[in-house]
């Protein structure tokens, strides 16, 4: 007998998470699927980490409007659920006088897509703002509303949140097709059974069009992977406190340099189109575009400040802008699907979706209403997400403090970025366990210092072994097939 | 759990061979009070993970394993008396010597030293892991991460290995693997030579016939969970991949052993000056850095290739910092508070040299707090005894009195340990 919810979401990346948090208002009850063992392992936690301010989206897409939507809400959204997120504006700036109008047409762009407080400040002015800048800059495009956010953060905030709210969540549970009454929606076969429901929403990021096709709906609808390769600059070399695009090219928003919110500068993506949908690998000729590609901004990056590097996969759909008149052919697909009633896509979610996430979230509850649901808001619904302390952001007498109430944030695990034991314990027993080495770095940003994890790494095995109760040789990187440790010592004699 | 002092004439930071010498030099050569911080439940530092041979052929005439050659500087520290702070990082230390530490027991603790040695040795490069192109499975570790796990924990981390790096960590660990029925499919150094010491090329690699690639490195790591399989290439002089030679060796474990480097982020927080080749503080012949009062010895410093020669190291700079302490000590001794008793608002100065005294007379001034329209005695007593007084026909707040303290008063200042000054009527 299958267990029955109002509505399953498929995904648990930052859309689908985002959604749950914004349905968990309602008295519906809800499922969150996720396939693997944590959730915000696809492009939500691999990407620029930008909440942009709207400039760059085509002028009537769906991309343009729920950018600027979200953007206009970041901070409450931030600010309920504890989200990292610093609106310090961003930059895109010209390299000779050629781009300069480039920034003109970004700027009228902003205008129609409603972005405010834009305008373009010159050369001088850019080279006093970002020391660092290519000398050769000609002027740039200052957009005041755009920030930089800790994506990861912002997916699991907003699953710990709904969680709170009486969602179920259920990971390492994969979508297999779906159960339906006639051209509705009855329920979803998954990887641990059946489950009824009246609605599935469809947040599968890289495989939204496959979901689609199982209910035998868009068949034109395709996603193409489309990899971005980046760097991470240690906090020592120069520092870059801004947010900095290049002039656009048909190829898209161009490699960026950036600040991140953990200190460090953050160049890239590349843009390289791939058929497998999983290949998230390095390549060098990729680095190498990705450094090429940041050195136009700052010439002066040393590549001996490379601390680490990452691939992160765009979901490029082929969804048309259904605004007349508008040629544009990469929109997002939000919508509630024309032949099979109860399925909502979510498709094609590229860059700006993790800005937009929140608007695609409220968008996803109209749709639900228009289509007749009465969505009735619960009294209890709370909005707010308690943050987990992070001891080295505290002051000497809070630390202190909080070693005595409990020893275990006094006994440090990660030397370089300083993450105690305490925070992974309590990482470990938050309202969305962190199970794996990989989830506890993504929340805290242990091991992601100099030493990469050379010390912590036995340390946290060790630590997750002893919270979940399961031998050592059961703890694992990221899930399936990724455990650290094999067997024991034969205890020879060297 | 032992209450801490809060200063201390020596503190070390690392309890590795060289910290465990520094401190037992340091305590032989007159400092009073020598306390050793580690990060790690026992002391012996890198050596409690290096359990085959070849250690203390200098020092003992001996060949030990690590965790042995530790113990007996262990025993030898903690017999002279010398406190053992384990379980405890240092979060930070000041150019005026103050460490700050945390731990379980603490909290967030300030200790004061005289002097200071650092011995927080050095940590593994993973320069060669940031650059590797491919994906980031589980599998991928240093070679000193894998030490820990086979050696300290009892737990093998894989079973066919792929070595990186002809380091001697690399060679001893791929020796240990083979023991223990793992197969080391090959070592591929980028270098055209071997880094590490030739005996351990015969011993570690072809005593097991172990191949080694020279030339040779990893250009891309297959298996997006777990580690697959590597593909390894050989590369020219300019270190660029030939075309050509790649090959794919199955494996579900890469050791990187790319080499060590000094752990110097705690010296920088103090001002220390860090020579960028060898990553470690330009230290003097006493093993001081630019900062008085901090030494620095071991592998935090250079990395040795030998044990016995960071012992030697240790041994040195932990006698500078003793008598670097002692001076400290000694000038603190010397230095005696002068205090504002009855009716004094405040004296200046505030301390003196009782040395001075020799040299001639000391002249202190100093503000009552209430007129006293009176005869007054103005007295500088230790105490309770009287060493000099003075009188004066009246006392008023608005006017500095002075009254000197004559060399004849040198014995009486000797002994005081601070010098009262009272105001009072006669
Ligand atoms: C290189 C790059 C840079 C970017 N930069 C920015 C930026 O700066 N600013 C910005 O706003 N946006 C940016 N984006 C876009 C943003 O990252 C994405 O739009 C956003 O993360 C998409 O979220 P998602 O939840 O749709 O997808 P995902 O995060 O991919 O989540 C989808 C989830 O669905 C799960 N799933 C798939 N199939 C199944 C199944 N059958 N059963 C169960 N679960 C399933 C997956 O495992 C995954 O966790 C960037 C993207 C990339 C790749
Ligand atoms: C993984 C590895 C394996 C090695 N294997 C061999 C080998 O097989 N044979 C060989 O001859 N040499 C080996 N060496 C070299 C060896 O390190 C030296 O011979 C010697 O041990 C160096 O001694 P040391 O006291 O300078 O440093 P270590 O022995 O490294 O001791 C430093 C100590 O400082 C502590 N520490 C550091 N920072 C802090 C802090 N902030 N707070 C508190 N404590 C801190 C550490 O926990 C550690 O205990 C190896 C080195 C490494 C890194």
């Amino acid at each position: 007998m299958p267990q029955n919810y109002d509505v399953v979401i498929i995904g648990g990346g930052v859309v689908g998470c985002m959604t749950a948090r914004f349905l968990s208002r309602t008295s519906l009850s809800i499922l969150l699927i996720e396939k693997d063992a944590d959730i915000g392992m696809g492009a939500s936690s691999a990407n620029s980490a930008i909440v942009h301010a709207g400039y760059d989206p085509v002028p009537g897409s769906l991309k343009a409007k729920t950018n600027v939507a979200a953007n206009a809400i970041w901070d409450t959204v931030a600010g309920e659920l504890s989200i990292p997120f610093d609106r310090r504006g961003d930059y895109v700036v010209a390299v000779g006088s050629e781009e300069l109008p480039g920034l003109e047409k970004l700027l009228e762009q902003g205008r129609q897509n409603g972005v405010p407080g834009m305008h373009i400040i010159s050369a001088e002015e850019m080279r006093h703002r970002e020391p660092n800048i290519n000398p050769a800059v000609s002027g740039a495009l200052w957009a005041p509303t755009g920030g930089i956010c800790d994506p990861f953060m912002a997916t699991v905030a907003a699953a710990e949140n709904a969680v709170q709210n009486g969602v179920t969540l259920l990971l390492e549970t994969a979508f297999e097709g779906f159960i339906l009454d006639g051209r509705k929606v009855a329920g979803v076969h998954t990887s641990r059974g059946d489950f009824g429901c009246r609605w599935v929403i469809n947040a599968a990021g890289m495989y939204a069009d496959a979901v689609m096709h199982k209910a035998g709906t868009h068949p034109e609808f395709k996603i193409t992977p489309r990899r971005g390769e980046y760097m991470i600059l240690d906090k020592a070399e120069i520092t870059i406190n801004n947010v900095l695009f290049p002039v656009p090219s048909e190829k898209g928003k161009g490699i960026l340099v950036t600040a991140s919110l953990h200190g460090n500068t953050l160049v890239g993506p590349n843009a390289q189109v791939l058929d497998d949908p999983e290949d998230t690998a390095v390549t060098r000729e990729g680095l190498d575009d990705t450094w090429s590609g940041a050195r136009k901004l700052i010439p002066g990056l040393s590549p001996r400040g490379v601390i680490a590097v990452f691939a992160g996969l765009r979901a490029m759909g082929n969804a048309p802008c259904k605004t007349p008149g508008v040629d544009y052919h990469h929109d997002f697909l939000i919508e509630c699907d024309a032949e099979v009633q109860g399925l909502i896509n979510l498709g094609g979610i590229e860059s700006p979706g993790l800005t937009a996430a929140p608007a695609i979230a409220l968008m996803v509850m109209d749709l639900m209403k228009e289509a007749g649901e009465k969505l009735e808001y619960k009294r209890s619904w709370n909005p707010i997400r308690p943050p987990r302390p992070r001891f080295h952001e505290l002051n000497r007498e809070a630390q202190d403090a909080l070693i005595r109430q409990d020893p275990r944030y006094g006994r440090m695990i990660c030397r370089c970025e300083e993450i105690t034991e305490g925070e992974i314990v309590a990482e470990i027993h938050a309202p969305i366990p962190a199970r794996t080495y990989d989830a506890i770095k993504r929340r805290t940003w242990l091991g992601t210092g100099r030493c990469l994890g050379s010390f912590d790494m036995p340390r946290v095995v060790e630590i997750l072994s002893r919270e979940l109760g399961v031998s050592p040789f059961e703890i694992t990187k990221k899930g399936h097939n990724s455990a650290f440790l094999q067997r024991e010592t034969k205890n020879l004699e060297a | 759990m032992k209450t801490i002092q809060s200063k201390y004439d020596v503190v070390v930071i690392g309890s590795g061979p060289a910290g465990l010498a520094a401190a037992i030099a340091a305590k032989k050569e007159g400092a009073e009070d020598v306390l050793v911080i580690d990060r790690d439940l026992e002391p012996g530092g890198i050596l409690l993970q290096c359990i085959h041979n070849g250690f203390g052929l200098e020092t003992f005439q001996q060949d030990l394993p690590g965790p042995s050659y530790a113990q007996r500087f262990i025993d030898e520290a903690v017999g002279l008396g010398v406190e053992l702070l384990l379980d405890t990082m240092v979060l930070d230390i000041t150019s005026q010597r103050k460490v700050t530490v945390s731990n379980r027991f603490m909290g967030i603790a300030d200790i004061d030293a005289r002097s200071i040695v650092l011995a927080m040795g050095c940590r593994e490069r993973t320069r060669a892991q940031i650059r590797l192109p491919g994906f980031r499975p589980a599998g991928v570790f240093t070679a000193g991460t894998a030490q820990r796990w086979v050696n300290v924990e009892g737990y093998m981390p894989g079973s066919r290995f792929v070595i990186l790096g002809s380091g001697d960590i690399g060679m001893i660990m791929a020796r240990r693997l083979s023991l223990e029925g793992a197969k080391v499919e090959r070592v591929l150094e980028i270098m055209p030579f071997l880094t590490g010491l030739t005996r351990n090329y015969v011993q570690c690699l072809n005593d097991y016939d172990i191949p080694l690639q020279l030339s040779h490195t990893v250009n891309r790591i297959i298996g997006k969970n777990r580690v697959e399989a590597i593909e390894s290439v050989q590369v020219d002089e300019r270190w660029n991949p030939i075309p050509g030679t790649s090959e794919i060796i199955p494996c579900d474990t890469l050791l990187l052993s790319v080499g060590l480097i000094p752990e110097n982020e705690l010296s920088k927080k103090a001002g220390v000056r860090i020579d960028p080749i060898t990553g470690g503080p330009y230290v003097d012949d006493t093993f001081q850095t630019n900062v008085p009062g901090i030494f620095a010895a071991g592998n935090v410093v250079h990395v040795y290739d030998l044990v016995d020669w960071v012992t030697e190291a240790g041994l040195a700079s932990g006698r500078s910092a003793a008598r670097f302490a002692t001076t400290v000590r000694n000038s603190e001794i010397r230095h005696i508070p002068l205090v504002a008793g009855e009716n004094v608002r405040y004296v200046v100065p505030h301390e003196l040299d009782k040395d001075n005294l020799a040299n001639g007379e000391i002249r202190l001034q100093l503000r009552v707090k209430t007129p006293i329209e009176a005869p007054t005695r103005i007295e500088v007593s230790d105490g309770e005894n009287l060493v000099t007084r003075k009188v004066e026909p009246y006392a008023r707040p608005g006017e500095i009195i002075t009254l000197t303290i004559s060399p004849r008063a040198y014995d009486d200042v000797q002994r005081a340990g601070r010098l009262v000054v009272s105001a009072v009527k006669r």
